[in-house]
């Protein structure tokens, strides 16, 4: 087991006028290799959770275990969770620093004081999954780049640290139809060929519906639901009600079985769905 | 921690204090601030203690807030009780190791932990019941005689309300890439002080380009509104005096007077 | 209402030449909503910025509401009549009280006080932010600043607003109070609009569609007949509703579906007919 969380509450400004409850009486279990769509609106708590897994916010109770690590314990280093957990933050692009590209993903490796073969080796990887060619940009200046290429570098900076799970916070948050396409190809890649446990934090069903093999829906600071893409997709009601809603193509979907065309329940993506309609119109042809 | 400093902030509710004129309250504090520098002993900080708590009565705001606000310089106060009590020359009480404790120490530390807990208090009422928008206005109609002298008076208020206006905003963004390159192995926390300098640089870098891109951006939109400068500028609001302020005034007058009579004639 | 003649905008840099406008034609009628769409450096945000003389062509003319942008004597006059709204609601917000930023446009125009105060209380009721008009801009959610902008626009009363990817970085509610914002402005009020957007189901609100590359017209007409060009679209690397390409994919298996279908009850009452 990767992630696993039991009775997490989070309050922020305890006895203060202030005081909010973020998170309240989280448990949750993230498999190795799984790939998580969490997906909740601005203030359901997903920030202050995801920040909870990189240790940069303590739990006010409760337990999180990383890899085998409580991580809530008081003599956690935190160096060795940063191995285990990647988290790359909104805009990520603006927290990069270096004059070059190579010494800004070198700034995590080089942090885990790693050597200076083992950090090149590590650059190179990184640039890699994020398909940016080393020798092209190695010596570039970040702040040269394009808006897509610097945040492709900013990601690379956290891949660079090889985590075994990595928490993407919009990663695809005001880049261009192209430019999202790509980051999310390369973060499928990640979890396909290096097997690395993604979890996507996301506004967008499709992109989450594309990706992800579990879905997480955070609600006013606890967890709403959880399971497969059926599952979760079959509950469209209460998805509205909370404001999320479904994917588009399951709007079409819903509008036919309202109709009384037979489409099956676990029918939820696009293919599925071309290839539903092609054999409910067979003959029509 | 942040949440903590009041000096600066504005405390909204509605009072006689909070109606009077800017201008009228950026000249009171002005004058408090000399009137506590010609006090010269604790009796003739009477009038300046009474003056003080009529204006905090009135100005409703609880004095525990007020209070809350001297705690972020409460190391300043302290470091200044304890210079003057070790370091005023005069009849020797007792001795600590090679420090004398005097008279004298003791009488000036307490004096000018006084005049202290004064200053601020009094100036922090300023910005506790003036909104910043009214407070800049204020100082930019202050300041306009001193434009025939070179003075830019409107460029200067207009700075100050940007500076205002991207203060929280900056110190979130703070907050936001301290974590990212916390996230990325960055220490913030340990190391010596070389060490510690160093370690700024992940976040300063990008806290001074952010800082720069939104100048940019504001400047593009305060153009694109037709923004050119103080020439010919019209306000929401226009500051006017009161009654109010007459009043004030009176009370302000009354008070130099009783601190210049108690300093000079008795 | 705004004519684009013949421009070109040449962009230069110390390390970066380009063309970002190529000999562009363009006329937006009074009234009209106009969503300009384009993935990055295709000339959007380059257009905008031309439209309200923040940015002056290498060639070519553009005319506001007949002012030529180009002519420094009546720039203020353009800027009045064509406001402009940015990406980062935080970047355009000058004062620190809600009511005292939207007053910063017309005090610029030199209008008196009292026609100051009812023109902020209206532009603030119309994007429905009036009772946070006290409240400092820091507090507000990313769409609630983004509406305090555009009040700020409408404080000016603009015949025209150009809107340069305002939701880009806002969540789904936010957006959709932005965009829904948009709409009753240029349905009730009139107000014509220029829509740079990323999001397709921004885009296919409008009345018209320009898509551009490489700082050329490329498409431009009804969101019906533009999305109808679905592969064309996606070499371009843009979006196209889900429907749409369904109904595009199905059309290719030989299902005679129309092809300017656009949203999921198009699609339902075109399958209901094959069914």
């Amino acid at each position: 087991m990767a992630i696993v969380v039991e009775n997490l509450t989070y309050v922020y400004d305890q006895g203060t006028p202030f005081q909010t409850t973020a998170l309240e009486d989280i448990s949750l279990t993230i498999e190795k290799g799984e790939f998580i769509g969490l997906i909740g609106h601005t203030g359901s708590g997903k920030s202050t959770l995801i920040q909870h897994f990189n240790g940069l916010i303590k739990p006010s109770s409760g337990k999180i275990i990383i890899n085998g690590l409580d991580i809530s314990g008081e003599k956690v280093k935190l160096s060795e969770l940063r191995k285990k957990v990647g988290l790359v933050f909104q805009y990520p692009e603006y927290q990069l620093f270096e004059e070059t590209v190579y010494k800004d993903i070198a700034f995590g490796p080089s942090n885990l004081g790693l050597d200076d073969s083992e950090i090149q080796r590590r650059v190179i990887y990184a640039m890699d999954l994020v398909n940016l060619d080393y020798d092209e940009f190695k010596e570039k200046s970040p702040f040269e780049l394009s808006g897509g290429q610097k945040r492709r570098v900013a990601i690379a900076g956290v891949l660079a640290m090889e985590p075994e799970v990595i928490i993407l916070d919009e990663p695809t948050a005001g880049l261009d139809p192209r430019g999202r396409d790509e980051i999310l190809q390369q973060i499928k890649r990640l979890h396909d060929e290096h097997r690395v446990t993604v979890i996507l934090v996301s506004h967008s069903m499709e992109d989450i519906s594309r990706l992800a093999n579990r879905i997480i829906v955070m609600h006013q600071g606890r967890i709403e639901m959880s399971g497969s893409k059926e599952e979760v997709f079959s509950h469209g009601d209460r998805l509205e009600a909370i404001g999320l809603g479904l994917p588009e193509i399951l709007y079409l979907v819903k509008a036919l079985r309202e109709r009384g065309v037979p489409i099956d329940q676990g029918v939820i993506n696009f293919e599925g769905v071309e290839k539903t309609l092609i054999n409910l119109l067979g003959g029509s042809r | 921690m942040i949440r903590d400093i009041t000096i600066g902030q504005y405390y909204p509710v509605e009072s006689p204090i909070h109606r009077l004129d800017p201008r009228v309250k950026i000249l009171a504090s002005m004058l408090f601030i000399i009137s506590l520098f010609l006090v010269k002993d604790f009796f003739q900080y009477i009038p300046a203690l009474l003056f003080v708590s009529v204006t905090v009565r009135v100005s409703k705001v609880p004095l525990s807030y007020i209070l809350k606000g001297l705690k972020p310089i409460l190391v300043i106060l302290i470091f200044a009780f304890v210079i003057n009590i070790f370091l005023t020359r005069g009849e020797v009480i007792f001795t600590l190791g090679p420090l004398n404790v005097t008279k004298e120490g003791i009488y000036q530390a307490f004096f000018m932990m006084l005049r202290l807990i004064l200053l601020i208090t009094g100036t922090s009422l300023l910005t506790l019941t003036t909104s910043p928008i009214l407070l800049t206005d204020g100082l930019e109609s202050l300041l306009n005689p001193f434009k025939r002298i070179g003075l830019p008076a409107h460029e200067l208020s207009m700075m100050m309300t940007i500076a205002l206006r991207f203060i929280p905003t900056l110190l979130q963004e703070t907050d936001k890439i301290m974590k990212a390159q916390m996230a990325r192995g960055a220490d913030f926390e340990s190391g010596n002080l070389i060490n510690r300098a160093k370690s700024l640089i992940p976040l300063l870098v990008p806290l001074f380009i952010s800082a720069f891109r939104r100048a940019d951006e504001l400047a593009m939109a305060m153009e694109a509104r037709c923004y050119r400068g103080g020439e010919n500028r019209t306000r929401l609001k226009v500051l006017r005096y009161t009654k109010g302020d007459l009043v004030a005034g009176i009370f302000l007058i009354g008070y130099i007077g009783m601190i210049v009579g108690a300093r000079f004639y008795l | 209402m705004i004519k684009i003649n013949n421009l070109t905008y040449r962009y230069r840099t110390t390390e970066y030449d380009a063309l970002a406008i190529q000999s562009m034609n363009l006329e937006i009628a009074r009234g009209e909503f106009v969503a300009i769409i384009g993935h990055n450096g295709s000339g959007k945000s380059t257009l905008a910025k031309l439209i309200n003389g923040i940015l002056l062509p290498t060639e070519g003319k553009i005319f506001v509401a007949g002012h030529d942008t180009g002519d420094p004597e009546t720039i203020w006059e353009i800027r009045k009549t064509a406001g402009m709204v940015f990406q980062n609601p935080d970047n355009q917000i000058v004062a620190t009280v809600v009511e005292e930023d939207v007053a910063f446009g017309p005090e610029n125009l030199g209008i008196p006080s009292g026609e100051i105060r009812k023109r902020v209380d209206s532009a603030l009721e119309q994007v429905h932010m009036w009772e946070h008009r006290l409240k400092p801009p820091h507090l507000l959610s990313g769409g609630q600043k983004q509406r305090v902008a555009i009040a700020g626009i409408l404080a000016m009363e603009p015949e025209c607003i150009i809107f340069d990817e305002p939701t880009a970085m806002l969540d789904p509610i936010g957006r959709k109070e932005v965009m829904e914002t948009v709409e009753t402005l240029n349905r009730v009020k009139g107000i014509t609009v220029v829509y740079i957007t990323h999001f397709m189901e921004e885009a296919m609100r409008a009345d018209r569609i320009v898509v551009l590359e490489q700082g050329r017209v490329i498409l431009d007409g009804r969101p019906r007949e533009v999305f109808s060009d679905v592969e064309r679209l996606q070499d371009m690397g843009l979006d196209v509703p889900q429907v749409t390409l369904m109904a595009h994919g199905l059309r290719k298996a030989g299902y005679p579906l129309s092809e300017d279908i656009l949203h999921v009850e198009d699609m339902v009452e075109a399958l209901w007919q094959l069914l």
